[in-house]
């Protein structure tokens, strides 16, 4: 049965039905849709779609319109990276590309940090972690290489339109919780299998977030397994966007899904009975209370990545770190996300704090949390991080371990040794 | 392509993620390279004993994880002819069905056993398992995505679409 023409929807399905020009579009249709934005990096970009658009004599269908960031394979580390960087910027150049930040920082954080993104967009990105685009009230999905040779050459890109699954969490999040404590749970909750769904968060703990915390919610519905996730514009949001130096589209706060919405399935959560989760390996499904865990030790804490090394998760380490020092034996590594981020965190002094504790300060870029840069483990050890994933052999070794946990459990354990309920610090 | 598939089986459970599909620190080097890691970390025998027109079997969330290609590719790379699963993360899904690689889903998969003899027919969704004689339903394939099954993956459908409009925008 076809729903009535003014019959509520989901944001999801207005800005897909704006981006393939129709008037309305329901869950299973497939659809072609104009995309305004493309996201590219230096693993899944230019070394992967040049060949490609020469094969097929195509030119990028509008280079105003993609941007291009080298934060995988950064600083180079061996010729064959040094490759790989050399000839993204030899791409960059030759297509023209607008927007081209090499080694500035990593493309979900420089996204919204540059001002790219506007409440109603439609953007793919070669990225599975393209979905922290929709804390800014986008629809942003994640591509691969060969699609992507087909996006730049037609601007273009089949979509199935979604179902949408609401999440909402209410109240206060406790001392030394935060978004990530909430993704690891609902990973735990809801698996990692919501696949084609799009994960809409909202509710009052989600209103009071910051942008920071909002973009770790969209970022890890691809844990979920989800489409993506999307957060309807606020002022927060708008705010954001104006301290980038660009203007706010007149129907920005337009963009958000009707009431009584047709949502597949609602969840509510209450914040304020979370506690600090920890995802133990080899899955971010495998979460449980920071309680259970006894005595586990830690060999390296790693703070990085888009998920967990933004300006806000620089502060909740230090926030823990602050007067105490990393235990010997164990090593705290830090990849701050955007050069931005430390040049921010040179100026407040959290970098300080940092340093002071026995940090050890990383070049900024996707680095050990995709086992590319500076920071594998060993067999046999055990890592906890701030990052999204603990999939086996991801940092290192096959035989390593991966933990996961919040910006302040990483920084507990790197004071104790071993994974710590971050609230005794706090 | 062959719509008509047989093959020996691999089976794995659910979730094999991108990692492990194509480790990280192969992703430097070639597709060829990369494939002889595939499934190194929990299957160290995959990559080298694979044979072209093998059939793989798994469960939830095939190729949960990164978007990287590499983890489709490696399997043709290594002849994978097809692989059948429960559910496969969506990314994935649509990497493998770029690269010309045919992925069903089939909710209710029976027992096979690895090395089991398998027959996959493509346009009814019709698996059956020659070692013990039972059939499964997959889902067919959508009539709007085997245009670029049948043409061999996205780049040879966009080949087509560009050598006839003559365009190169």
């Amino acid at each position: 049965m076809t729903p009535a023409q003014n019959a509520p929807q989901t944001l999801a399905q207005k800005i897909i039905a704006r981006a393939s020009r129709q008037p309305r579009v329901e869950p299973g249709q497939i659809v072609t849709c104009q995309v305004d934005l493309v996201l590219m990096h230096d693993s899944s970009g230019p070394r992967r779609v040049k060949s490609r658009l020469e094969a097929l004599g195509a030119k990028v269908f509008d280079p105003s319109k993609v941007v291009l960031v080298s934060d995988h394979f950064v600083p180079a580390t061996d010729p064959e990276s040094a490759e790989i960087l050399a000839l993204t910027r030899r791409w960059a150049q030759e297509q023209q590309i607008a927007h081209f930040y090499d080694m500035q920082g990593i493309c979900h954080v420089m996204l919204p940090q540059q001002g790219h993104l506007q409440p109603g967009m439609f953007l793919v990105g070669g990225d599975s972690h393209s979905p922290t685009g929709g804390a800014f009230g986008t629809f942003m999905v994640g591509i691969g290489a060969t699609e992507m040779t087909g996006v730049l050459a037609t601007g273009e890109i089949w979509i199935k339109v979604p179902q949408t699954i609401r999440i909402n969490w209410q109240g206060q999040l406790q001392k030394g919780c935060s978004a990530k404590d909430i993704m690891l749970f609902l990973c735990a909750r809801l698996g990692m299998n919501n696949n084609y769904k799009v994960m809409e968060f909202g509710g009052s703990t989600v209103d009071a977030m910051s942008m920071y915390e909002r973009m770790v919610l969209c970022n890890m519905s691809a844990e979920l397994g989800g489409k993506t996730g999307i957060i309807a514009a606020d002022q927060t949001t708008t705010d954001w966007i104006r301290q980038t130096g660009q203007p706010v589209a007149a129907d920005a706060l337009s963009w958000h899904s009707d009431a009584d919405a047709p949502y597949e399935a609602v969840h509510t959560f209450d914040a304020s009975t979370l506690i600090p989760q920890i995802a133990a390996p080899h899955s971010p499904e495998n979460t449980h209370p920071v309680t259970e865990f006894d005595q586990v030790p830690v060999h390296q804490a790693y703070i990085g990545a888009c998920t967990g090394a933004k300006l806000s998760d620089l502060h909740m380490a230090a926030e823990v770190l602050k007067g105490r020092k990393v235990q010997p034996g164990t090593r705290l590594l830090i990849a701050p996300a955007s050069l931005k981020t430390t040049e921010a965190a040179a100026k407040d002094g959290t970098l300080a704090t940092l340093t002071e504790a026995g940090a050890i300060l990383l070049p900024t870029g996707c680095g050990a949390c995709a086992g590319m840069g500076a920071g594998a483990i060993a067999n046999g050890e055990n890592c906890l991080s701030s990052t999204s994933r603990n999939f086996k052999g991801r940092m290192g070794s096959p035989e390593s371990n991966v933990y996961l946990g919040s910006p302040y459990s990483v920084a507990a354990a790197a004071v104790t040794g071993y994974i710590t309920d971050p609230r005794q610090f706090l | 392509m062959k719509r008509n598939l047989t093959g020996s089986a691999w089976v794995f459970g659910d979730n094999i993620d991108t990692d492990v599909l194509a480790p990280g620190a192969y992703m430097k080097g070639s597709i060829a390279e990369l494939a002889a890691h595939c499934l190194e970390a929990i299957d160290p025998n995959f990559a080298s004993q694979v044979k072209p027109g093998d059939l793989m079997i798994a469960g939830d969330a095939f190729g949960i994880g990164s978007s990287r290609e590499q983890a489709a590719q490696a399997l043709v790379e290594l002849g994978v002819s097809a692989i059948v699963a429960k559910s496969f993360a969506r990314i994935f899904y649509r990497n493998a069905l770029n690269l010309g690689l045919p992925v069903l889903f089939c909710p209710e998969l029976g027992v096979i056993k690895p090395g089991d003899q398998l027959q996959l027919d493509l346009t009814s969704g019709l698996l059956h398992n020659l070692s013990n004689g039972e059939q499964f339903q997959c889902e067919p394939i959508p009539e709007e995505l085997m245009g670029i099954l049948e043409a061999g993956g996205l780049m040879p459908f966009l080949q087509q679409r560009f050598s006839k409009s003559g365009s190169k925008t």
